[in-house]
């Protein structure tokens, strides 16, 4: 058993809604999640949009405040760190986001974009800084000339592999990957999955992957979570949650994605999704899924169901087999 | 060639931009059918010309870009022939088109209702009460929940999945010919996306419309197309009916992308990737402009390009491996 690198319990995360100075809703973006990443695993959260996949990250990191729950570092609580240690933490953790055409400062060159989580951390400076940044663009498949040039310059895949290296820089422990690959043509994907799965292995990383695309995060993830407007619904390995899915949202969700086999037009659909999700502001009760839910109880409106074990880790909150 | 099967035939397409970099080929001979009532799938990367081949049908390629030469015949006419005036008759009543952006194709100024309404006011000439009425009747069949309602609403209070419905009502109003659609369902999420998918089939089998689908999602081709052109690069390199492309894909691009999906259904630790990026198009690769990143690459292949060659009944490719004699370029 590895050790946890990050862990969440009960965290909760709602978004008030103010008309002038008076709340008058919130936003139920996290809801009581209880989530463990383990050191050198990649985690997976899949879902649609709006179900508090990024919410749940950011709040992770500690760049959201959560409304209650705790979240741990190593063991330790987070919201108990001072700033300085916050600052540190800080230097552990990275992330990738999803449009690296918004996520790079235009106005920076190459070496400034990826020096600069080097110069904050107090790494390397001037010559050093430049060499550190070399080595990290040669890590990602780019050039030496690459150093003095503007994001402008680069295409898509590249500017995604600047991102990477800048996530890299000051040697972090943990990158949240934020639809890292959404964004890219499928030739491009493929190569930046594979880059992603070759320096974890040389980093020893860490990763917390979300997508909407369930064929990306089959592919990288070891663990995967699903969520529906702002639980998790479902939990476990990659062959739990893909060989086995149990949670009707999740048998769904892998019903409705799309295969390259034309002949499966034709197959009928074991379950098909209708409608769309609810508002967050005002979530159905009980359990959150139960107005789509094909094989719903009368209780289901009325009970929450609990995330319990169904054998090997394998966690589902659905309270009818 | 021009059987009354075709609606649509497009015959060596070639529209260029001409830029103060140089001139980008965006398009070099490309040339399809569209069948009557079939749902054709153009599929490849960002760049290699599938949006630019919507536009060019529709008279659309805004300055510098300019259509060189070739023919597009809508029922044997030349829509190249066409003066402005004349296009903007065809637009929206005989050819529609539903773009990738529901948010930015919908006016946030407007009720959905007047909008899906306009094409009804505009070709059809119809009054407003009416064409209101209209409008409301096919947004239920987009199947959009309480359609009186949301006819009044405005795009901004609708989410995606049913503002793309609404498009899809907006397309359909003057029962088109030709349904353009450019990557409508690349925003959406899966759930959403199946259920635009079937329903631009049921619609599709209903009105009997031909659909030129646009994607560079090959698992959209699999589940929705009857045919398919693989594009790569400005060039048609592939062309066939969907199961014998996904069964035997013949080109080696088309080959190689198709491996590069990581699969929903089984799972591999290493995906095979395509060495190399796409070329710019201003000075494109000489020959067959997939030769720099082949690996079956031949000394023929920087010389001549290759002609399409029918290699079994309905599928066609570009490509050297398969014979054929090539023109130099």
């Amino acid at each position: 058993m590895t050790a946890t690198l990050f862990e969440c319990r009960n965290l909760t995360k709602f978004f008030p809604i103010r008309n002038l100075l008076r709340e008058v809703g919130r936003v139920h973006a996290v809801e009581d999640v209880s989530l463990s990443i383990p050191e050198g695993g990649t985690v997976g959260l899949v879902g649609e949009s709006g179900c508090g996949k990024t919410t749940l990250a950011r709040t992770l990191l500690f760049l959201l405040e959560p409304t209650s729950g705790q979240v741990l570092f190593r063991g330790d609580d987070l919201g108990a760190y001072s700033k300085r240690q916050l600052r540190a933490f800080r230097r552990e953790t990275a992330i990738v986001f999803q449009d690296p055409y918004s996520s790079l400062d235009p106005r920076m060159l190459v070496a400034d974009v990826v020096g600069e989580p080097l110069a904050i951390h107090k790494v390397a400076f001037g010559e050093d800084r430049d060499n550190a940044v070399l080595e990290l663009l040669e890590r990602v498949g780019l050039k030496t000339e690459h150093l003095y040039r503007y994001p402008h310059e680069f295409s898509g895949g590249q500017r995604q592999r600047l991102a990477i290296a800048r996530a890299l820089a000051a040697d972090p422990r943990f990158i949240l990957l934020d639809e890292a690959t959404s964004a890219l043509d499928v030739s491009v994907q493929a190569k930046i999955l594979n880059m992603l799965n070759e320096l974890k292995a040389a980093f020893q990383l860490t990763y917390l992957f979300i997508s909407h695309n369930l064929s990306v995060v089959r592919h990288l993830s070891d663990h995967i979570g699903v969520m529906y407007l702002g639980r998790m619904v479902e939990y476990g390995t990659r062959n739990q949650v893909f060989g086995d899915p149990t949670h009707p949202y999740t048998r769904g969700l892998l019903a409705a994605a799309p295969s390259l086999d034309p002949d499966d037009r034709d197959r009928p659909r074991e379950v098909a999704l209708e409608g769309e999700v609810p508002s967050a502001v005002d979530p159905p009760s009980g359990c959150r899924f139960h107005p789509r839910c094909p094989n719903r109880k009368p209780d289901c409106a009325n009970v929450r169901p609990e995330l319990v074990d169904t054998g090997g880790g394998h966690l589902v909150a659905c309270v009818p087999k | 060639m021009e059987t009354s099967e075709n609606l649509v035939v497009v015959d060596k397409l070639k529209t260029q931009f001409f830029t103060y970099g140089g001139v980008v080929e965006a398009l070099d001979e490309v040339s399809f059918e569209i069948h009557r009532g079939e749902i054709f799938g153009l599929v490849g990367e960002s760049g290699c010309g599938k949006s630019v081949t919507a536009s060019s049908i529709l008279g659309l390629v805004a300055k510098p870009g300019k259509v060189i030469s070739g023919r597009i015949l809508l029922d044997g006419e030349d829509l190249l022939m066409k003066n402005d005036h004349q296009m903007s008759q065809i637009r929206g009543s005989r050819i529609a088109m539903v773009f990738q952006d529901p948010t930015s194709s919908l006016n946030p100024l407007f009720r959905v209702g007047y909008q899906v309404a306009e094409p009804y006011i505009y070709h059809q000439r119809r009054r407003k009460r009416r064409a209101w009425a209209d409008a409301t009747e096919i947004l239920a069949k987009t199947g959009l929940p309480d359609p009186k309602e949301k006819a009044r609403s405005f795009p901004h209070e609708l989410s995606g999945g049913m503002r793309q419905r609404a498009m899809i009502a907006m397309s359909l109003t003057c029962e088109p010919d030709l349904l353009i659609a450019d990557e409508p369902t690349t925003n959406l999420d899966v759930t959403i996306e199946r259920q635009i998918l079937d329903l631009v089939k049921d619609l599709q089998r209903e009105f009997g419309t031909s659909v030129l689908w646009i994607t560079h999602d090959m698992t959209v081709v699999a589940q929705l197309c009857d045919r398919v052109g693989v594009m790569y690069a400005g060039n048609i390199v592939e062309k066939s009916d969907v199961r014998t492309l996904f069964r035997s894909p013949k080109h080696p691009y088309t080959v190689r992308l198709l491996r590069a999906i990581p699969s929903a259904v089984t799972s591999q630790e290493h995906l095979e990737e395509i060495p190399g990026t796409v070329p710019r198009l201003i000075q494109p690769p000489t020959g067959c402009r997939f030769h720099p990143r082949c690996d079956h690459t031949m000394p023929v292949c920087s010389e001549a390009k290759p002609t399409e060659l029918e290699v079994e009944p309905s599928h066609t490719v570009a490509c050297h491996l398969f014979g054929g004699t090539g023109r130099v370029t």
